[in-house]
């Protein structure tokens, strides 16, 4: 099942949570909507939903090119699983995920043999069989996330929509959960988008990765197009540390301050002030001084597992800089607080001055 | 019994303070609250079980008794459904002027009874407002029973929706949202998430109501006319008793309405007790 948005805005008062946002997932497609908290991704959910009505005169919601914008969420046949789970307290596990099915008129309404029966497939399917009896007080984080999931799908949703599905759980769980819910949504194929603010579980999840800031969508692609291939200095931040340097561009020379530095992108601005952009992992430190490496101080030296995390200062701006490299790379060069290094970038980005993150740079500027 | 009653030792007050201090706060509650209830049932038993049962037993005690239930079953409904109406549209759903709503929800909190009283008869009495509307319909609604119902109802509109209300609001709306996007209709929704959710808070909040509905005097007072064996509920017949110099019947009617409050009180720590937790989780509750 398909899922269209077209032209949405949303309104709270005087936030604006959704900007003109229009949006289009193919059948079966697992996407990600990420970005920062307040940058309205849960609102797009609610809205596809139906949980949210978008202001008017705004557009046009479209499940399989059929428009639902004017249904309310009992009738689109979604499945929603909450942030917090919404499990009904009250009821039973079995009751909760038999809900939907008994809520049905009663001319579609499955006989109790049938609801019964397909509960306790869905209870083998998320594998909390022996949980049937528990109250959702009585569940950890992880076994009421299967039972809010084993309930959305229990009415055979169109669409699948998670709202931070694993926010509330600890990493372990979460890896796991991820794992699982990679290979559920393989043998379902039912099309599903999640919310989330973990850049990481949104480029190892998701066949697509919609990131979104301040009500707008800022770049929809692959895991690999997003990463690779970031529209801008907010997609490049948000997708993993950044440094970032004030640059000059001057005939296909990129300069930070007096140093000139090497970039293998080809796009960027033609000439003038520019923001280079630099991953940590693309900071080559050493001791070797030269025209193209930048002078800096070492301030800490963190082991973070198998990398060693160097925060450095720029000696002229004062600026902190952030470098990682391999444990090996380090047990060579011993670096320790208050020395004196070299970094070389490996690979630069550079986007036109004036648009640090968080700020949208007008379409086709980049 | 000390070594139960001590609270433990969170603060750095001295023992003979604190036990002061204990000492004092039940002494308290034993001369003001504990002996005027034993002395009611003193009085009341005071001339034998036989007077007791006599004085309960006078038509005029028999006919406020039925009045008294009579205008609790029909306030405590009614005022039941408005609660739950007025507590589920506040709690669930936003709107404009729900501040207001929620403070107009305590007024009769804020109004002396008799001013309430008061009010009705000024609505319903010679040239009032709404008396040309009541004589349209051919009903007497002062001195009589009508008059007794609006009095109570008005001033027994708060407590069901007080209980619920921050009961709700705490619960939020994700509930009501998954019942939806599971294809629940909205009653279906109210009836088998909302409220089982809130049951024993409703519970206790009719409870209030009822105890309420029994025990009011103030606005009844006035509007009633004080129709004896017609118009007179409970209180009232006790006040007559008493302004009759008849003490021993108007204790005994009082211990009825004193049976009442205990009974409340019970209810209200038995329902207490249950409301915070998830019901379900004592293994075998009503589910």
């Amino acid at each position: 099942m398909s899922i269209e948005v077209r032209h949405i805005s949303k309104s709270f008062g005087a936030f604006r949570a959704l900007d003109d946002v229009s949006l289009a997932i193919g059948r079966g497609e697992l996407v990600a909507l990420l970005g920062p908290s307040g940058c309205g991704k849960t609102t797009l959910l609610r809205v596809i939903a139906g949980l949210e009505s978008p202001d008017p005169p705004s557009g046009a919601v479209l499940l399989d090119g059929e428009d639902v914008s004017g249904r309310g969420a009992a009738g689109r046949r979604v499945g929603f699983v909450f942030q917090h789970y919404a499990l009904f307290r009250h009821m039973t596990v079995f009751d909760n995920i038999a809900f939907g099915l008994a809520a049905r008129p009663r001319a579609r309404r499955p006989t109790p043999e049938q609801i019964r029966a397909r509960v306790a497939a869905l209870l083998d399917l998320v594998q909390i069989s022996f949980l049937a009896d528990r109250y959702p007080a009585q569940l950890s984080g992880g076994q009421r996330q299967r039972v809010a999931l084993a309930r959305a799908l229990a009415v055979e949703p169109r669409v699948l929509l998670l709202d931070e599905p694993f926010g509330a759980l600890d990493a372990t769980v979460r890896r796991g959960l991820r794992r699982w819910l990679r290979r559920l949504h393989a043998d379902l194929a039912v099309t599903t988008v999640f919310v989330t603010h973990d850049q990481e579980e949104a480029l190892e999840l998701a066949d697509r990765v919609v990131l979104m800031d301040a009500g707008r969508i800022e770049q929809v692609g692959t895991p690999a197009e997003v990463y690779d291939e970031p529209r801008n200095p907010f997609v490049y931040h948000f997708l993993g540390h950044a440094n970032l340097f004030d640059a000059e561009v001057r005939g296909g020379r990129t300069r930070i301050g007096a140093v000139e530095v090497a970039t293998e992108v080809p796009s960027g601005p033609g000439a003038g002030r520019a923001v280079a952009c630099v991953r940590p992992h693309d900071l080559e430190l050493s001791r070797t001084p030269g025209p193209d490496a930048l002078a800096l101080t070492v301030r800490h030296v963190l082991h973070v597992g198998p990398v060693v995390r160097v925060e450095l200062e720029d000696e002229a701006g004062g600026r902190l800089v952030e470098a990682e490299l391999p444990r090996e790379r380090q047990s060579s060069l011993a670096l320790s607080p208050g020395e004196r290094v070299f970094a070389r970038p490996r690979a630069v980005r550079l986007f036109p001055a004036g648009t640090p993150p968080g700020v949208v740079p007008e379409p086709g500027s980049v | 019994m000390s070594a139960e009653l001590a609270p433990r030792r969170a603060t750095g007050e001295p023992v003979w303070l604190r036990r002061s201090l204990l000492i004092a706060a039940l002494a308290f509650l034993v001369v003001f609250l504990v002996l005027p209830l034993a002395v009611i049932f003193q009085q009341a038993f005071g001339s034998g079980v036989g007077a007791y049962l006599r004085a309960l037993g006078a038509p005029e005690a028999r006919a406020a008794l039925a009045l008294s239930l009579l205008v609790a079953a029909i306030v405590v409904p009614l005022n039941t459904v408005f609660g739950v109406a007025a507590a589920w549209a506040v709690g669930k759903f936003s709107f404009r002027g729900k501040a207001v709503l929620v403070t107009l929800f305590d007024l009769p909190f804020a109004v002396s009874p008799v001013v309430a009283g008061l009010l009705f008869v000024l609505l319903f009495g010679r040239d009032g407002l709404l008396a040309p509307l009541a004589a349209a319909g051919g009903i007497h609604v002062l001195f009589a029973l009508p008059g007794i119902i609006l009095a109570t109802l008005f001033v027994t509109v708060p407590f069901v929706a007080r209980e619920l209300i921050p009961l709700m609001q705490a619960q939020g709306r994700e509930e009501e949202e998954a019942a939806r996007m599971l294809g629940a209709s909205g009653w279906r929704t109210f009836r088998h998430v909302t409220l089982p959710n809130v049951r024993w808070a409703l519970l206790y909040g009719v409870v209030l109501t009822a105890a309420r509905a029994l025990g009011e005097f103030g606005a009844v007072s006035v509007v009633s006319g004080h129709i004896r064996g017609e118009t007179t509920t409970l209180p009232l017949e006790v006040e007559m008793l008493h302004a009759e110099f008849r003490g021993q019947e108007a204790f005994a009617v009082a211990s009825l309405l004193t049976l009442v409050a205990v009974a409340s009180l019970v209810a209200k720590h038995v329902l207490e007790r249950r409301s915070p937790r998830p019901p379900g989780v004592a293994r075998g509750g009503p589910a």
